[in-house]
C-alpha cells in the first residue's frame, strides 16, 4: 500500500496514453463526426431547399391552372357574345327581308287592288255601257252616247 | 472459498491485496517482501498497460478506418463514447486547446476499463497466476494508489502547463498571489491557493483509489461467505457497474472543470 516508483511507471503508462488519444484516436474521428455533421447538414438544407421548390412549382401550376381557366371563360363568353351578334344580324336580316317581302307583298296587293280596280271599272262601264245598251237599245244610239260614257268612265 | 488452504480469513483478505511487487535484491527483508521507494508493482503496471494498449489500439484502428459515411457498429460505438466526452469538454471547457479532449478521452476510457477488472471474480486472476507461480496478483489497477496518484499527479503538472500557458508566468504568479483577497494579503492568497491546488490531485487520487479499494473489499468479503456469495457477488457486480461508470466520468469531469480553471483568469 505504499507509494513507490510504480508511481513513475504508472505516469509513463498515462503519458503514452494521452499521446496515443492525442495523435491517432481523436482527431481521425473528430474530422469523422465533423464531416459527417457537415454532410447532414447539407442534405438537410438541399431537403428544405427541394420542398421550397416544390412550393413555388405547386404555386406556378396553380397560376397556371387559373389563368387557364380565365381564359377559357374569356373565351366562352367572346363565343357566347359572338354567338349572340349573329342570331341578332340573322334576326335584324330575317325581319329586313321579311319587311321587304311584306312590302313587296303589300305592293303587289296594291298593284292587283288597282288591277282588279281597273278591270271592275271597266266591267262597270261594261256593266253600265251593256244596262245602257239595254236601256238606250229601246230609245237611244249607243254610238251617240258613247263620247258622254267615256267622260264618265274618266271621273271613275 | 478461501482457496489458500490452511490460511486464515485475514490472511486470504491480505493476500488479494497484496501487490506482485519486484526490486532489487537489497531492498529485500528477510521474508522476501519489497521495501522502499524503488519497488515496482508489476501486476499494476502490466494490467493498465495491456488494457490500455488494448483499448487504445484498437480506438486508433478503428480512428484510422474511421468514415463520415454511415458508421459501422464498432466505429458507432467508439465515436458514442468520444463524443460524450466530447460533449462534456465543450460544455465546460471554453478555451482552445488540442490537449484537453484527448485527455479528458483517456482519462474515461482507460479508468473505466482498469475500474471494469472488478467485475472479473476476485479469484480468477490470483488462482491463474498462482499455477504459474507468480504468488501475489491483485488484478485491479485503480485499487493501487500508485496508479490513482501518477495519474491525479500527470493531471496536476498539465493544469499547472495550462496555466502557464495560457496566462504567461507573470499572470499565473499574479493569479496566485493577488487573487481572491487583492495584492495587500498577497501571503494569504498564496496559502489559500497552494491549499487548493495541492488538493485537486489529492482528492482525485483518493476518490478514485477508496471507492476501487471499498468495491474491491466488499468482492472478497463475499467471495468468503461460500454458497452465499452466489446471490450476493451478482447484484453487487451489477450495482458496482454504476460505481466503474460513475469514478471514470467523475475523474474526467474534474479534470476538465481544472483544466478550464486553469485556463480562465480570475
Amino acid at each position: 500500500m505504499s507509494i513507490n516508483a510504480t508511481l513513475i511507471g504508472q505516469a509513463i503508462w498515462f503519458a503514452i496514453f494521452i499521446w496515443i488519444t492525442m495523435k491517432y484516436v481523436w482527431p481521425p474521428l473528430q474530422k469523422a463526426m465533423a464531416d459527417r455533421q457537415a454532410q447532414i447538414a447539407e442534405g438537410l438544407a438541399a431537403a428544405e431547399r427541394g420542398k421550397h421548390e416544390q412550393e413555388l412549382a405547386a404555386k406556378r401550376s396553380a397560376d397556371a391552372l387559373r389563368q387557364a381557366k380565365e381564359k377559357s371563360a374569356e373565351i366562352v363568353a367572346q363565343a357566347e357574345k359572338r354567338a349572340q351578334q349573329i342570331v341578332d344580324e340573322a334576326k335584324s336580316n330575317a325581319k329586313v327581308e321579311a319587311d321587304k317581302v311584306v312590302a313587296g307583298a303589300k305592293a303587289e296587293i296594291d298593284q292587283e287592288v288597282e288591277r282588279a280596280k281597273q278591270q271592275l271599272r271597266e266591267r262597270v262601264a261594261e256593266l253600265a255601257v251593256a244596262g245602257a245598251e239595254k236601256i238606250l237599245r229601246k230609245e237611244v244610239n249607243a254610238s251617240a252616247h258613247a263620247a258622254m260614257l267615256t267622260a264618265l268612265k274618266q271621273d271613275l | 472459498m478461501s482457496a489458500e488452504g490452511g490460511l486464515t480469513t485475514a490472511g486470504y483478505i491480505q493476500h488479494h491485496l497484496t501487490n506482485l511487487a519486484v526490486c532489487s535484491g537489497a531492498a529485500k527483508d528477510a521474508a522476501g517482501h519489497c521495501h522502499g521507494f524503488w519497488t515496482f508493482h508489476l501486476d499494476t503496471l502490466l494490467v493498465s498497460g495491456i488494457l490500455g494498449l488494448l483499448v487504445f489500439g484498437l480506438m486508433a484502428k478503428v480512428a484510422s478506418k474511421a468514415t463520415a459515411g454511415v458508421p459501422g457498429g464498432l466505429q458507432n460505438f467508439v465515436e458514442m463514447v468520444v463524443g460524450l466526452v466530447d460533449q462534456q469538454v465543450k460544455d465546460t471547457f471554453h478555451g482552445k486547446s488540442k490537449l484537453v479532449t484527448p485527455l479528458a478521452i483517456t482519462i474515461f476510457v482507460w479508468v473505466f476499463v482498469m475500474n471494469a477488472m472488478d467485475l472479473i471474480p476476485v479469484d480468477f486472476l490470483p488462482l491463474g497466476a498462482a499455477a504459474v507461480g507468480i504468488p501475489y496478483f491483485k488484478s485491479v489497477p485503480t485499487t493501487d494508489p500508485n496508479l490513482t496518484f501518477a495519474m491525479s499527479i500527470t493531471v496536476f503538472c498539465i493544469m499547472i502547463w495550462m496555466n502557464l500557458k495560457v496566462k504567461g508566468v507573470g499572470g499565473f504568479l499574479h493569479e496566485v498571489f493577488a487573487a481572491p483577497f487583492g495584492i495587500k494579503l498577497a501571503p494569504v492568497n498564496f496559502i489559500f491557493r497552494v491549499v487548493e491546488d495541492v488538493a485537486k490531485p489529492i482528492s482525485l487520487a483518493l476518490r478514485l483509489f477508496g471507492n476501487m479499494y471499498a468495491g474491491e473489499m466488499v468482492f472478497i468479503l463475499i467471495a468468503l461467505l461460500g454458497i452465499w456469495q452466489l446471490p450476493l457477488a451478482l447484484p453487487w457486480a451489477l450495482f458496482h457497474i454504476l460505481i466503474i461508470t460513475l469514478q471514470a466520468f467523475v475523474f474526467m469531469m474534474l479534470t476538465i472543470v481544472y483544466m478550464s480553471m486553469a485556463s480562465e483568469s480570475h
